[in-house]
């Protein structure tokens, strides 16, 4: 095995043009299990932490440029204001160990459907940049998981950062599991409301072979939304369709069976979490609505 | 390869390390720094946490050759950082050790220093803490536990019992049942506190 050390990005490009198979390591808490387990034997591992701007973010007008290894306990602390769901979501991977080092980029390298990044990301609305000797491309987050463990980035690309929109509207992350700390999601649910578009997203963890938007469960939510004047008028949103949304959030589901739960107890559960989701955003949106003298 | 680092306040040096080890790995076998302990080597016991740039991992998921060029403080080095913040004024206590880093556990692993370094037998008043409440049994959990708690003392010195449960969130331990640990974290904060007040 070789150890590739790049000082810069261009360097980092440059290592794995040349060596398409290396393979990256940001935190490690994905990589390392699997080489001391000897699940995994690369030719070359390649550290991506000497590359300062990978481990700093920029806030702009629009989105946030979150650098592929920042890790989830300096977005639990430092961007909880701008990306709510996804602080949430950092909140509930693992452990402080694990938080220190692991990142939004290794948690899209690694394309678990369990990833927790990935139902926020999905909610907020996000882009992937990812960078070859070849250039550079902005993959939306709703095309980059294509399959179990899967993902769109070319073999001589690596993440640079991941763009995500800032939140416009209250945002949330719900996740069931056995116990709070350490562990992995029996499934999970992101919900972003985005007032100034009138729209609501959401994102599906563990409860299908790669993370998913409940699209239909969107499409109805937001047409309810805004034939009964929901946004305006900021009435509770009615118990039928809260229910509906639950119901077409659960039919988004393809799950398995595993060691951690039934397909038909994942579908429940989502269910559930959806119906809670919408009722915390929402009424904090009407809170904040309220107090704005908006409705 | 190589790997150079800082352990404990010394530089140190490890060679024909395999590509692919830990810096758990090269601490244990390849430093003589056993303190850190290797139980899963999966991130989900926490036995093995040490301070990488200040900041606690799990040292068994660190790539060796991630660690070049940096500091590392691993239970062995506890008492020394203690002192270390003593000095400075910061919470611990004029009854901090105080001895030059590392000494304590290097010393006392019987490299070629020779006598055990003062260190070696003095305690850092999270260690001392953790004997006191009887927060240790088999004591396979309790390097780990003391990095954690000590890091986390250090950034929050009046913690809540629910800042210390997440603290201690990834730091599994099979045989205190964590009442007695959450004792000693207590202990040692209280003393931390005694220890600050009394100069108006
Ligand atoms: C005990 C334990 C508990 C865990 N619990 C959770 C949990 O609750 N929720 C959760 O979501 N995850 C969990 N994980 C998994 C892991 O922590 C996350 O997936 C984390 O986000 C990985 O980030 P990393 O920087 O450590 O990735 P690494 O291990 O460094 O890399 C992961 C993958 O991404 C690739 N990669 C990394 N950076 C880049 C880049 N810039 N460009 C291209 N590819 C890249 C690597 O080659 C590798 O394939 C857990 C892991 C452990 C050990
Ligand atoms: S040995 Fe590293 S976490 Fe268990
Ligand atoms: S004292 Fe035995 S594992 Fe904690």
């Amino acid at each position: 095995m070789d150890f590739l050390r790049p000082a810069s990005w261009e360097e980092a490009l440059a290592a794995k043009a040349a060596h398409p198979a290396a393979v990256p390591i940001a935190g490690g808490t994905d990589v390392m299990v699997e080489i001391n387990f000897d699940h995994r034997r690369p030719e070359h591992l390649m550290d991506l932490n000497r590359i300062g701007e990978l481990g700093e973010w920029e806030v702009g007008e629009e989105s946030v440029r979150l650098g592929a290894a920042v890790p989830y306990t300096a977005i639990m602390e430092h961007l909880r204001g701008e990306l709510p769901g996804l602080a949430l979501a950092s909140h509930t991977v693992a452990s402080p160990q694990i938080r220190n080092r692991g990142g939004v980029g290794g948690n899209l390298g690694t394309a678990s459907p369990a990833g927790d990044a990935h139902p926020a990301l999905l909610a907020a609305g996000a882009e992937v940049e990812a960078g070859s000797v070849r250039g550079s491309r902005l993959i939306p987050i709703d095309a980059f998981y294509t399959g179990v463990k899967r993902n769109a980035l070319a073999a001589d690309e690596l993440i640079r950062a991941v763009h995500i929109r800032k939140a416009d509207g209250p945002q949330q992350y719900s996740k069931v599991g056995t116990r709070n700390a350490m562990v992995i999601a029996v499934c999970a649910f992101g919900l972003a409301l985005h007032p100034a578009s009138r729209t609501v997203r959401t994102g599906i963890g563990s409860a299908a072979p790669t993370p998913v938007r409940a699209r239909t469960a969107e499409e109805f939510l937001n047409a309810a939304l805004d034939e009964g004047g929901f946004w305006d008028n900021g009435r509770s949103i009615t118990p039928s369709v809260a229910q509906r949304f639950a119901e077409l959030c659960s039919a988004a589901c393809n799950p398995v069976d595993d060691v951690r739960g039934t397909a038909g107890y994942r579908r429940h559960a989502v269910g559930v979490l959806a119906r809670r989701t919408l009722a915390w955003t929402w009424e904090s949106y009407r809170g904040t609505a309220a107090a704005e003298g908006g409705v | 390869m190589r790997v150079s680092l800082t352990v404990n306040g010394r530089a140190r040096e490890a060679d024909d390390v395999w590509e692919g080890e830990s810096l758990l790995y090269v601490l244990r076998e390849r430093l003589g720094l056993p303190g850190s302990k290797n139980a899963c080597e999966q991130g989900e016991c926490g036995s093995c946490t040490v301070r990488l740039d200040d900041v606690p991992v799990c040292s068994c998921l660190v790539a060796a050759g991630q660690a070049e060029g940096r500091e590392v403080v691993t239970v062995e080095g506890l008492a020394a950082l203690a002192g270390r913040r003593a000095a400075r004024g910061a919470p611990d206590g004029p009854d901090g050790p105080d001895g030059p880093d590392g000494q304590g556990g290097q010393g006392g692993q019987g490299g070629p220093g020779g006598p055990p370094g003062e260190g070696a037998t003095r305690l850092s008043p999270v260690q001392q803490a953790f004997v006191d409440a009887g927060a240790v049994q088999c004591g396979f959990c309790t390097p780990g536990l003391l990095v954690a708690a000590d890091e986390m003392l250090e950034r929050n010195p009046a913690p809540t019992d629910a800042d210390i449960r997440e603290a201690l969130s990834g730091n599994l331990c099979r045989c205190t049942g964590y009442e007695k640990i959450m004792d000693a974290v207590r202990l040692a904060a209280a003393r931390q506190g005694e220890a600050v007040r009394p100069c108006p």
